[in-house]
């Protein structure tokens, strides 16, 4: 009787890339879901328009390149950036900053530097920062979280749409009376005005840690990252050398004066870092390998974040913090590598 | 000769080596059951795939069971395994990796079997160091842990040996010829423990076992008796693969590392595996040399999965055949696990000294084929790598060919066990690749 032949090995693992990247939309869902129950459905609009820009650059970028695009498409990357890209964006975002960052991110950011596996930077992060800079105003400017806030005008869907299809709210609305600044801005602004954080508390945007509604997706973005830890998609060196370097860089400025420093929870729980902790920074693409090398990069991020939001030009750092890391990947790859058996 | 030495009698969970589904059950309701006599038998003159013994029979010469038909100058023979007469010297199909013919002597039964006069018991402790490594030579004995490497050979370290350590821990999916042994034959192996340590000239040896093996533990425990071991112990270790990798066991059990490139000798140890150990106590004990191994035939595409005791020579259709022949249609067959074992053309080859096992595979047992994709630097390749090399970069340098970073990135160290195949989400071949790799540049040196 004759058989097939093949190389050894001749198992394989379950998973595929695809399937990792479905693990990664999977353990976003609950925050997707706090995040548009606390700021509306601004959110799920962008995830939409960032969505299916980021499939109309990748197949065009496929295409160009002569690269299989049924492959390609289906493995769930581009889905995967352009939600997480879609989640650093305000809420109230016009379709074509949405599309400026998605196309910057799976054209240039990931397709010039040779598609999934080569790039060099974390695609979401790069578009982001693109439309930071290019848009500042509109970037900063959140919504006002849907509880806490008495005197807040909310938008349904359909207004939503209207301004992010046009960028004009409809008549009665105007966006500076609607929108709010977020609780890192307020920081922020205020400390630059001399003003003292248990002043600053005072501001309804504030909850028990970080702001109101920010607490419950901080809340939801780990229970993603703790399915993503159990399902063995990411590992936990990144995720607490982020989180653990942040927080102690604020404890040590906290308790030298906690008036002018926020606490280390309010950090933990603001802007981007849970996002970042266990959804950014653990790209594979872009991240380190060993677990040394993945300990240092999490650092890296966890102290730039801290240098930014404190003496940066920005009031979020996470996304700087990682970009910056990235550039560093091959350098800790090359110092972090372990000895070889026998060496 | 050391008199104080230790090891880890159950060293922790190692960091690398991937957890597989064992599989082994299915082959473990039997006990070890004998395969018929072949009617032919073609015995492979070729040894580990380097070493080739000139025959000293010719075609029409009637042998009997046990007698040399091929030997070399270092007193290496190999035996009849039937009695009958030798139908043709030369070049036939083996299960080798190349796929190319290797000399053989095919012998045709005929007439009762017969064993032949030289195979008579010989008591190990009359005998001196090199007398016992003439005899294992002389017995044609063989690692049976699949690389086939000449036993006397590994017998005659030329360095005061720290201990012998003796591998049972059995990693690969499927295979359980080496824990039937145990649980069988735990005796015989320990006396082939016996005489090995006599000829290294060791106070120490260690049997290594799976945790997941405790039959075999408790023979083991029996055949050691209460009072006194002998200086023998048992190690058990985690079930993960590549635990009974010959580098990592030695690493597991005594914190010493193989230098690259050397042999656990030059830190004092020798490993060898157990069924190696009963073949050498059976060569002493009743003087049978290595005419017959255990193979274990499984998989889902085998009716009656189990052990046979083959005759070497067999073959693999008539043991196919002996355990109940194929269920459905198998989507491959495999000599060895599905780590490290090579899937065969066909089934119309013979059991050689290295068929562990054979495994019809049915094609829902197997890794179904999915397209290369690049590497997303995920690191699970790092993490399982027990070499402790960085394959996705290792990748990048076969991929250029650039003889400088494939050595800086340790292709030599790379020990072909696949488990960065196996945890790659990319479905990326890197150990073929390696391989295929290694096999160019030795074909250059």
């Amino acid at each position: 009787m004759k058989f097939a032949t093949a190389p050894a090995p001749h198992w394989r693992p379950a998973a595929d890339v695809a399937a990792v990247m479905r693990q990664v939309l999977y353990a976003l869902a609950p925050a997707v879901a706090a995040y548009t129950f606390f700021f509306g459905p601004g959110l799920l609009l962008n995830i939409v328009v960032a969505t299916a820009a980021a499939l109309a650059t990748e197949a065009l970028a496929l295409r160009l390149r002569a690269r299989p695009a049924r492959v390609f498409l289906s493995d769930g990357s581009a889905v995967v950036t352009a939600v997480l890209f879609a989640f650093c964006l305000p809420p109230l975002t016009p379709w074509w900053i949405t599309v400026t960052g998605i196309v910057f991110a799976v054209g240039v950011a990931k397709h010039l530097y040779g598609g999934l596996g080569y790039n060099l930077f974390n695609p979401a992060m790069a578009g982001y920062l693109v439309v930071l800079v290019a848009f500042p105003g509109k970037m900063t400017m959140w919504l006002p979280p849907t509880t806490g806030d008495l005197d807040y005008q909310s938008l349904s869907l359909w207004q939503t749409l209207q301004y992010t299809a046009t960028a004009s709210l409809p008549a009665g609305f105007e966006f500076d009376a609607v929108t709010r600044a977020t609780p890192l801005t307020v920081v922020r602004t205020e400390l630059g005005l001399m003003r003292t954080m248990s002043e600053i508390r005072v501001n309804p945007v504030f909850g028990d840690f970080g702001g109101v509604g920010w607490e419950w997706i901080g809340n939801f973005l780990t229970l993603g990252g703790m399915w993503l830890l159990y399902k063995g998609i990411i590992r936990w060196q990144i995720p607490a050398a982020m989180i653990v370097s942040l927080m102690a860089c604020a404890l040590v400025f906290y308790l030298t004066d906690p008036e002018t420093h926020p606490s280390p929870l309010f950090h933990l729980y603001a802007g981007g870092t849970l996002l970042g902790a266990f959804f950014i920074a653990t790209d594979p693409v872009s991240s380190t390998v060993t677990d040394r090398g993945r300990l240092i990069y999490g650092a890296g991020c966890g102290v730039l974040t801290y240098a930014i939001r404190t003496w940066g030009g920005y009031p979020d750092g996470v996304a700087f913090a990682v970009l910056l890391m990235n550039m560093a990947v091959p350098l800790i790859d090359r110092h972090t590598r372990p000895r070889i058996y026998g060496h | 000769m050391s008199t104080a030495w230790t090891y880890n009698p159950q060293p922790p969970r190692p960091d690398w080596g991937v957890r597989a589904p064992a599989l082994k059950k299915l082959s473990l309701r039997q006990p070890i059951r004998a395969a018929p006599l072949p009617v032919e038998a073609s015995m492979s003159l070729q040894i580990g795939g380097s070493i080739e013994l000139p025959a000293i029979v010719a075609p029409g010469d009637r042998v009997q069971t046990g007698q040399a038909i091929a030997r070399n100058t270092d007193g290496m023979a190999v035996h009849a395994s039937i009695s009958g007469r030798v139908l043709a010297v030369g070049p036939q199909r083996a299960p080798v990796a190349s796929g190319r013919p290797v000399p053989c002597v095919v012998i045709r039964a005929e007439g009762p079997e017969q064993m032949h006069g030289s195979c008579i018991p010989v008591n190990e402790d009359l005998l001196s160091p090199e007398e016992i490594r003439a005899r294992v030579a002389a017995g044609g004995i063989v690692g049976l842990g699949g690389a086939q490497f000449p036993t006397a050979r590994k017998l005659t370290p030329g360095v005061p040996i720290r201990a012998l350590i003796v591998d049972g821990a059995e990693c690969e999916p499927w295979i359980t010829c080496d824990e039937v042994l145990l649980r069988e034959r735990a005796g015989m192996v320990i006396e082939g423990v016996g005489v090995m340590m006599r000829a290294l000239g060791t106070d120490h040896a260690v049997v290594a076992v799976e945790a997941d093996m405790p039959e075999a533990h408790a023979a083991l425990d029996n055949a050691l008796g209460a009072g006194g071991s002998g200086g023998i112990g048992i190690a058990v270790v985690t079930t993960k693969y590549p635990a009974g990798g010959e580098r990592q066991l030695i690493e597991m059990l005594t914190g010493d590392e193989v230098p690259a490139g050397g042999l656990p000798r030059d830190i004092g140890y020798v490993c060898q595996n157990v069924a190696t150990a009963a073949a050498v106590g059976e060569l002493f004990r009743s003087g049978r040399p290595l005419i017959s191994r255990i193979v274990t035939v499984t998989g889902g595409g085998i009716a009656e999965p189990g052990n046979f005791e083959a005759r070497i020579g067999t073959p693999i259709r008539d043991l196919v055949q002996a355990a109940g022949g194929y269920r459905a249609a198998p989507h491959r067959l495999l000599m060895g696990g599905p780590m490290m074992g090579f899937a065969l053309p066909d089934d119309d080859l013979p059991v050689t000294t290295a068929t562990n096992c054979l495994v019809a595979a049915l094609a829902t047992e197997l890794a179904p084929d999915r397209p290369e994709m690049p590497c997303i630097r995920c690191g699970e390749c790092v993490q399982a790598c027990p070499a402790r090399l960085l394959p996705h970069e290792l990748l990048t340098a076969v991929r250029r060919n650039d003889a400088g970073r494939l050595a800086e990135f340790g292709l030599r160290d790379c020990i072909e066990c696949g488990c960065c195949d196996y945890v790659c989400p990319s479905y990326i071949h890197l150990t073929a690749r390696f391989s295929a790799a290694r096999g160019r540049e030795r074909s250059r040196a």
